[in-house]
Parts: C-alpha cells; sequence; structure tokens
C-alpha cells in the first residue's frame, strides 16, 4: 500500500538522523584525534579526518603507561567476568532447578539487595577495602564484584525456561553430584545466556569509573579510566592528544559489543519488558 | 541482612562435623550443595554490601578523617547538612539536569522506537548504531563533549559563529553547564530506552490496533489511546531505571568541570557533592550522611514515579482497555 510506503520512508528517515546523531561524535573524536590541537582551534575547525592520529597517539604512550593501564582493566574486566559467570550461573542453576528449604526466602532477600544503591555506603566501603589492606591493589576491583544479585536474578529466569527437569533427573539417576549436573546438563543449556551476561559484565567493569577513582590510588596501577582522566586533567588543552587516548581506551569495548552486540540489545530489551 | 548469611553458611559449615554420627536424612544436609552454590553471593554481599551500609550509619554520627580517632557527633552531620547550601545547589542542580536529560531522552526514544517499529529493513544495524553510545566509556564521552561544547574554538559555538549567532561561554554559566551534561545524558541514553520501548512495543498484540482501525481511530489517536497506555509498565521500567541513574550522575559532571562542579558548583551533583567531601576533602562522617540523604532521595522519587505513572494501577487500566477493544472488535464483527 502507498501509505505504508511513506511511512516507511518516513521512518527511515527519521531513524538515519537519529544514527547521524549517535554516530558524530565518534567521528568527532576520530577528527580530532588525527589532526593537530592547532588544526582544530581555529575558525572554521577542520571537520575532516587528519593525518596526525598515529603522532597523537605516540603522544598519548609517551605521557601515560597506557598500556599497563589497560592490562589493569583487562585483567580487573576479564577477572570481574569470568567469576560472576561461574558464581551467577551456579546459584541461578540451584535456585531456578532444586527445591531446598527457604529457598523463596533467600531469594527474595537477593532481589531485596537491588534496592541498595550503590553509593550509599560508599564511604564505609572504602574504609572497608582500606582494612583489609586492599585499596590500590586489583582485589579491589575483582573482589567486591565477583556474584551480582542482577546476573543471579537474569540467569534464574534464563535457567527456569531452558533447562528441561527430565536432563537434570537424568543426570540424578546416573548418579552425578549436584556439581557434576552443573557442569554436565546447566552449563551446556546456559551459554547463550552466559553471553549476554559475560558482555554485560565486561562492559560495565570496563567503563566503570568512581570505584575505580577512589580504591586504585596506586600511581603505577591506574586503570584505563583513570588515567584517561588524569591525561585529560593533566593535558586538557592538548585535545589532540586527549581525544586519541580516549579513542585508544573506546576501540577495544566497541570491537567486543560488534561481535557480540546483536544478540546482546535483544537480552537487555527481552529483560526489561519480563520485569 | 548479616544474620540470614549465617543463617545459610551455618549448615554449610557445620554439617560435615556431624557428617559421620548423624544417620536420620536432614534436609538441610541434603541440600548442602545448593547452599555452597549460592553463598558466594550471599558472603560477598554481608561484606561488601550489608556491613558497610550498618556501618555507614554509625559513621553518619561521627566526625573522621579517616586516619585519627572517631569522634561522636550525634546527628550534627545530619544537621549541618540540612543547613549547607552546596547540599542543596547538589540537589537542584540533579534535578534540574535530570529533568533536563529525561524528558527529551524518553520522547525522542518513543519516537524511534516507533520508527524502528515502522521500518522493515537494516533493523539490526540501526539497533547497533543506536546502541553504541550506551557501551562507551562515559569519560571518553564526557572528554569529546567537553570539546565540542568548549568555550572557544569549541565545535558548537563554532556552528553558532558560522550562522550568525553569538558564541556561548557554555561551561562557564549555570545553564550552559546543566544543558552540556544532560546532552551527554541524553545522547548515551536515547538509544537504550528506545530498544526497551521497541520491545514493549513488539509485544502489543495486533488484534488491538486492529480493534482501533475498525473503530475508525485515526493514527494520532491510536498512539495515544493504545500504545501508551498499553506501554505504561515500559514506561514505568525506564522512569524508574532513569530516576535511579538521573540521580546517581556523576562522571560525567567530574570529567567535565572537575571536582568542584565548575563555577560556582553549578555542575555539582549530588554524588560528586558525596565524592568531593568523602575523598577530596576527607570527611568520611559527612560523607557518610550524604550517602543516606541520596538513599532518601531515590526512595521518595521511586514512590512519587510509581504514584504517577502508576503500577497495579495501569496494570488493571490496560488489561481493562484490551477487554474492551476486544469486545467492540467483537461488536463491531
Amino acid at each position: 500500500m502507498r501509505t505504508d510506503r511513506i511511512r516507511d520512508l518516513v521512518s527511515h528517515v527519521v531513524l538515519m538522523f537519529g544514527v547521524a546523531l549517535s554516530i558524530f561524535p565518534f567521528y568527532w573524536m576520530l577528527v580530532m584525534a588525527s589532526n593537530t590541537t592547532p588544526d582544530i582551534f581555529t575558525y572554521p575547525p577542520k571537520l575532516l579526518i587528519g593525518s596526525h592520529l598515529f603522532e597523537n597517539m605516540g603522544k598519548v604512550l609517551d605521557n601515560i603507561d597506557f598500556f599497563g593501564s589497560m592490562l589493569v582493566t583487562v585483567i580487573a574486566s576479564l577477572g570481574v567476568t569470568v567469576l560472576v559467570l561461574f558464581f551467577d550461573s551456579l546459584a541461578a542453576f540451584a535456585f531456578a532447578k532444586y527445591e531446598f528449604p527457604g529457598r523463596n526466602w533467600l531469594f527474595g532477600l537477593l532481589l531485596a539487595t537491588f534496592m541498595i544503591p550503590a553509593q550509599l555506603a560508599l564511604v564505609p566501603q572504602f574504609v572497608t577495602l582500606a582494612e583489609f589492606g586492599w585499596i590500590g591493589s586489583l582485589k579491589a576491583l575483582i573482589i567486591p564484584g565477583a556474584a551480582n544479585a542482577f546476573g543471579i536474578f537474569w540467569m534464574r529466569q534464563y535457567a527456569r525456561g531452558a533447562i528441561p527437569d527430565e536432563l537434570i533427573a537424568a543426570a540424578k539417576v546416573d548418579g552425578a553430584s549436584f556439581f557434576r549436573q552443573y557442569l554436565t546438563v546447566g552449563l551446556p543449556v546456559l551459554r547463550p545466556g552466559l553471553a549476554f551476561l559475560g558482555i554485560f559484565t565486561f562492559i560495565n567493569v570496563w567503563n566503570d569509573y568512581l570505584w575505580p577513582l577512589i580504591v586504585m590510588t596506586d600511581p603505577n596501577k591506574l586503570p584505563l579510566q583513570v588515567a584517561l582522566q588524569q591525561l585529560n586533567g593533566v593535558y586538557g588543552t592538548d585535545y589532540s592528544m586527549v581525544m586519541a587516548g580516549a579513542l585508544m581506551s573506546v576501540i577495544p569495548l566497541i570491537g567486543v559489543f560488534i561481535i557480540g552486540g546483536r544478540h546482546f540489545i535483544a537480552d537487555i530489551a527481552a529483560g526489561a519488558v519480563k520485569s | 541482612m548479616a544474620v540470614t548469611t549465617e543463617k545459610v553458611d551455618v549448615p554449610a559449615v557445620s554439617t560435615p562435623k556431624h557428617a559421620g554420627g548423624n544417620k536420620r536424612p536432614n534436609k538441610y544436609r541434603s541440600a548442602l550443595p545448593q547452599y555452597v552454590a549460592i553463598s558466594p553471593f550471599f558472603i560477598l554481599f554481608a561484606i561488601f554490601g550489608a556491613f558497610p551500609v550498618f556501618f555507614s550509619i554509625w559513621l553518619s554520627f561521627h566526625s573522621w578523617d579517616g586516619i585519627g580517632a572517631m569522634k561522636w557527633v550525634g546527628l550534627e552531620q545530619y544537621n549541618y547538612l540540612l543547613g549547607d547550601p552546596k547540599f542543596w545547589t547538589a540537589i537542584s542542580n540533579t534535578l534540574v539536569i535530570w529533568v533536563l536529560s529525561t524528558v527529551p531522552m524518553l520522547l525522542l526514544a518513543l519516537v524511534i522506537a516507533n520508527a524502528l517499529h515502522n521500518a522493515t529493513r537494516f533493523r539490526s544495524f540501526y539497533r547497533i548504531a543506536y546502541f553504541i553510545p550506551n557501551v562507551t566509556s562515559v569519560v571518553a564521552v564526557t572528554m569529546v563533549f567537553g570539546s565540542i561544547f568548549s568555550n572557544n574554538f569549541g565545535l558548537l559555538n563554532a556552528f553558532l559563529q558560522s550562522i550568525g549567532l553569538s558564541q556561548i561561554e557554555w561551561l562557564s554559566q549555570p545553564w550552559g553547564i546543566k544543558i552540556a551534561i544532560a546532552t551527554i545524558v541524553t545522547w548515551r541514553w536515547v538509544g537504550y530506552n528506545a530498544i526497551i520501548f521497541l520491545a514493549g512495543l513488539q509485544a502489543i498484540p495486533s488484534d488491538v490496533y486492529e480493534a482501533a482501525k475498525v473503530d475508525g481511530a485515526s493514527p494520532r489517536q491510536t498512539f495515544w489511546r493504545v500504545t501508551v497506555p498499553l506501554l505504561r509498565p515500559v514506561i514505568l521500567f525506564t522512569a524508574v531505571t532513569s530516576t535511579i541513574g538521573g540521580l546517581q550522575i556523576f562522571t560525567e559532571s567530574q570529567v567535565l568541570l572537575g571536582d568542584t562542579g565548575g563555577p560556582g558548583g553549578a555542575g555539582t551533583t549530588i554524588v560528586s557533592f558525596l565524592y568531593e567531601n568523602a575523598f577530596v576533602k576527607n570527611q568520611f562522617g559527612y560523607g557518610a550522611a550524604i550517602g543516606w540523604a541520596l538513599f532518601i532521595l531515590i526512595v521518595l522519587f521511586s514512590i512519587i514515579n510509581w504514584r504517577l505513572i502508576g503500577g497495579d494501577e495501569s496494570e488493571r487500566l490496560t488489561s481493562r482497555l484490551r477487554r474492551r477493544t476486544r469486545k467492540e472488535q467483537t461488536d463491531a464483527h
């Protein structure tokens, strides 16, 4: 029908306009990172990608320990992701597929912890970690986030529908222990759910700022976001270099997202609509 | 809450000792593997969640710089907080930024979700393009927007100049600062909310729309009378999450303006006020008190959201509406 085609066309025009706004800051980041600061600070400014990208990236490497910071962030992100996937899926498997005394009550308690905003106890959390002697160490970034209520809740919803009771019953008949049932029956079925939770966790830890800012005080072990902000604070007038640093910090993550993105977006939306 | 964790752990820790002598099948003992499986979360929560929450109550009754002795001051921190003009500025800044970002964000998201719902091609391309801002680090994004809004030679000012308008010192003026922060928040979250609205739109059964069509409803009427009411639960979800997120804005302000929130503290949010007092000035007791103020505000605003957009009531309304449209449909046939 003609009205349908017009509606389709209008939709695409609206959407392309939105996409342009959505993508533009990335383009502008690339423009700034590939020109010199004087080139940007003129009127009219340069609006096209220049030829100084590698020079600016080199300056970033000269001024901050970029790869050291990236290593800290990669270890923290991978560490939290692996632990969260294991602990959350194990707990979700138990909550979803087994009867045990106090199960519903404990799950309710777990949901109640959602209500507590992360910043409420920021000061005592810092004090606690200081007592442990963890300030400035990777433990402060990894251990407190090693299991979380959101992941357990989400995986439980997933596990309830995805894991057939017959498979667990069959494994029990074979004499498999609970942990073996988790490994042989639970994990293979939960794999798509784990992919989502893994990307979600990895991205969150990678981008987290306030917590690392507070606990990662060792100047030799700054995570990427904190190092980037320091570069901005100290060399803020050299926009091109700061933007080159910003660009270098977002590329790995955008890579992770584009590889795993399609299912990821569908899962996030499904979670919101169900809850 | 710490008590609960002990309850989980008691069987987990103590049963192995009795394992030899215990002949009765104990329902707690047979569930031991399950308790072990769920224990990591509860143990971590007890140490890094519940304990700090209770400790922060205690801490907020003290004056403490984190190094010396804690000094009991009773309700003095709260008393001082309520009289601290900077606290009220931080609250009003946060609320202004929240309104400036949430209203355009949810409206734009609704428009985009509608367009996505109508568009048949390139859907996965659009989804990824709209979602990328949300997964990009706030620090990097804020730096880019900082340069766009920059007072001298910023892209926005270059644009204003090119169309013959005078430049605006965005990052020096109270409103300019708030608009800049709100723009970053909006840019980061429009796509996320659009994707969630889209999922909500796709969950609306087509028979409802057919009923509206049979009744001769215009597209505009269909949108406001059918789509929006049926989307209420999803709108509530996005409103609640944007409220909670909006009250916790920190990174945008700190990266853009530094620890003090820019000229006149016009960009100081509640969390950056907390950060500045607790971790820059080392006033731990005061920081703990600010944390509780933030908590109370979040609870308050969640209740307001719930009342305005409606929880159970809206569900009843939508199911009634659906029943009615169904009935009208059968009547029409």
